[in-house]
């Protein structure tokens, strides 16, 4: 029974680890970013690309994806969202877009690919990244064999939840953030430079798609398609945790990660995926507004 | 001069009508006497490019081999291109314009089944050729494909008396993606795995596309299975061979038997997570003959890529364009029936050596080989048969090479 909770466990920190930036992007600033998968395929990119260029292994990706992701969402916003707010659907197409682009840059490598010149680590190509020798070996505790790198994920997941709470609630930032999330006019009323923290959040919920981004990449091949999929998992996170909820979102990657382990254990994976999306349907019925929400924007 | 509006529509129509019908008369009238157009459809974009361009770029290396020394009686051949782009309605719609406006004779294409299923109609209602270089499912007798990968028998009926007699493996735990190729192979190993005396433990599948493993290898774990028959494709292959050894399971106990991973798939996931584990194909990079080696310095040459690596479906997409060739020559006329019955019974030394197109199926001759591979993502050969084999598309049904059920006249279906 114990290790089917650590694979609930498991999957639940995953669907955090990409639903954490797309829950505070969403929640503060009201935009579904449809680009989010993609930023987890830059941070991706990143691990195989620090990996190839200067030797870092995958732990020491990790800031640089954060960085690198963060970046590109902090040009995303100033460039095209910041002239969409409170447009949903607009900047739903708008990231969209971006997606694409983003997509199609890693695969044409920048455009270089028409000049026949080839950079190792991109392209249409599939590409791998090396897990370090340590998180390789299972180890056991207390009879269990426990998987070191899926612990190194949970371990991970747990200290950027601490992070981000710790950033929204303790922080004068943070204060600044709820309150646009409440009410954006009267934010800017009282003094807060909405555009300034608004672009700060963006980046802020990218870079934590770039750190999502290296820790899929020791699961799966990289390749610039593996984003689209990921994010349909990070909205239903969002959806049933309530929208900006960070508490929400801890809650219902961990209960849909649950129903997700132990379906896919004492039946099989196709099945459980069809239960995650049933409850999933039951609970937006029972509670259109999310698992814990507030009245926001 | 003032020209009105409405006259300026006038004459830009008939212009523009005019520019765009110029090139298709120009095109029709300047196809040359000496050379020879056929179809390449491969997505060269989407999910699948990373494995269709190379069986593209293995196609037009021979066609230009072909060129370079004369080419088919007399005439040079030019491949058309199209991008099937990973969906099978554009597949369907690329095949109608190369059979259609084209004219082509034949068409080199298709990787997934899902793909080459689109296309049949095409082929079959205008009688054209479409020559199939991925190993399938079988389950098909279509007298207007030439199918040069292996199917289930040649894959399977050395891969399972060998696992049972040479690993000494009892239990097996059937693993593969959802959809009909795993579907097939399973129910083929149930029969083998019957026959040479071992039992199968569990059948499962995941979706086609999925990476979460954490579910099956534990199920794998506790099944008390010793061996792993993996018909797993694409993307979820390189998931599950990490997933595998991250808990903690060893190749060298239990090691995974694949029917799907190639040399691209663990270059994909990093040589280490599969080394020690099998793979049954009638063609490996690896195979140690000369004319092997040099196929793969060629190949590497043709792409640019001093690290590309070589597989099945690439090496059949390489040889197919040859046996076409001779069938062509044989026929003395470019024409798809000319070219099918010439295709009957053709013989060519590939890189895997001698491959025969079975005149009554139109399935090819292969010889089965097993492969272990190493660190380097490398096989080495461990089994393989002295003479090709047979190829039996509906082998699931009890068909034998005494009692076939697809023959040059159709398919028989009162033995299905």
């Amino acid at each position: 029974m114990a290790d089917v909770i650590f694979i609930g466990l498991s999957l639940s920190s995953i669907l955090l680890l990409i639903a954490l930036g797309l829950t505070i992007i969403y929640g503060a600033m009201g935009v579904i970013n449809m680009a989010h998968g993609e930023l987890v395929m830059i941070g991706a990119y990143t691990a195989v690309m620090t990996g190839i260029y200067l030797g870092f292994n995958l732990i020491a990706a990790l800031p640089v994806a954060f960085l690198v992701a963060g970046g590109i969402g902090f040009l995303m916003e100033r460039a095209v969202i910041r002239h969409l707010y409170g447009r949903l659907l607009d900047t739903l197409l708008a990231t969209w877009g971006i997606a694409i682009i983003l997509k199609q840059a890693i695969r044409l490598e920048f455009g270089l690919s028409f000049l026949d010149i080839h950079i190792d680590g991109l392209g249409t190509g599939l590409q791998n990244v090396a897990i370090p020798a340590f998180l390789n070996q299972p180890w056991s505790i207390g009879g269990i064999e426990v998987q070191s790198y899926r612990t190194f994920i949970i371990l991970l997941t747990v200290f950027l939840a601490l992070v981000t709470w710790f950033l929204m609630y303790r922080t004068s930032y943070g204060i600044q953030v709820r309150a646009i999330m409440r009410n954006a006019d009267m934010a800017a009323a009282c003094g807060i430079d909405v555009k300034k923290v608004s672009s700060l959040t963006f980046a802020y919920g990218s870079g934590l798609a770039g750190v999502a981004g290296v820790m899929m990449a020791g699961f799966k091949t990289v390749s610039p398609d593996m984003g689209s999929s990921l994010v349909v998992d990070g909205f239903l996170v969002v959806v049933v945790g309530g929208v900006g909820s960070l508490l929400g979102s801890v809650a219902s990657a961990g209960f849909l990660g649950q129903v997700n382990g132990i379906f896919a254990t004492y039946s099989n994976d196709i099945l459980a995926r069809a239960v995650v999306f049933g409850v999933v349907i039951l609970i937006i019925m029972w509670r259109p507004q999310g698992l814990f929400s507030f009245k926001g924007r | 001069m003032s020209i009105s509006r409405r006259k300026f529509l006038q004459s830009s129509v008939i212009a523009g009508g005019a520019a765009a019908t110029a090139p298709y008369y120009f095109m029709r009238s300047a196809r040359a006497a000496d050379e020879l157009e056929v179809g390449v459809l491969f997505s060269l974009t989407g999910g699948l490019s990373i494995v269709e361009k190379s069986l593209a770029d293995a196609t037009l290396m021979a066609i230009e081999e072909i060129n370079a020394e004369g080419g088919v009686m007399g005439k040079m051949i030019k491949p058309v291109v199209e991008d099937g782009a990973s969906d099978p309605k554009t597949y369907n719609e690329k095949a109608s314009k190369l059979v259609i406006q084209d004219r082509v004779p034949s068409v080199f294409g298709s990787y997934t089944s899902a793909s080459r299923k689109a296309v049949l109609p095409v082929f079959e209602k205008r009688r054209n050729l479409y020559f199939y270089p991925t190993y399938y499912e079988g389950f098909e007798c279509s007298k207007n494909v030439v199918y040069t990968g292996a199917v289930p028998n040649q894959q399977l009926s050395n891969f399972i008396p060998w696992i049972v007699e040479n690993l000494g493996k009892k239990k097996f735990f059937i693993v593969g993606s959802n959809y009909i190729y795993p579907r097939e192979m399973a129910k083929v190993s149930k029969i083998l795995i019957e026959q040479a005396g071992a039992e199968w433990v569990a059948d499962e599948y995941l979706e086609l596309g999925h990476s979460e493993w954490g579910a099956m290898v534990k199920k794998i774990k506790d099944s008390g299975c010793d061996v792993v028959l993996s018909n797993v494709v694409g993307d979820s292959v390189v998931a599950f061979y990490r997933e595998f050894k991250n808990q903690g399971l060893t190749h060298d106990t239990l090691p995974i038997c694949a029917t799907v991973t190639s040399e691209i798939e663990i270059a994909a996931m990093g040589a280490e997570f599969a080394a020690g584990s099998f793979t049954s194909f009638p063609y490996f990079q690896a195979i140690d003959t000369d004319a092997n080696q040099a196929f793969v310095e060629r190949y590497r040459k043709y792409v640019g890529d001093a690290n590309a690596v070589t597989h099945h479906a690439l090496e059949s997409s390489y040889f197919q364009v040859y046996l076409w060739k001779q069938a062509v020559e044989k026929a003395g006329e470019a024409t798809p029936e000319a070219i099918r019955e010439g295709v009957k019974g053709q013989v060519f030394d590939a890189p895997n050596g001698t491959v025969t197109v079975d005149p009554e199926n139109l399935h090819t001759y292969l010889t089965p080989r097993i492969a272990q591979w190493d660190d380097k993502g490398q096989g080495t050969i461990v089994d393989a048969y002295d003479a090709p084999v047979r190829p039996l598309p509906y082998v699931a049904y009890g068909e034998t090479s005494e009692n076939l059920f697809c023959t040059a006249s159709g398919l028989d279906t009162s033995k299905l």
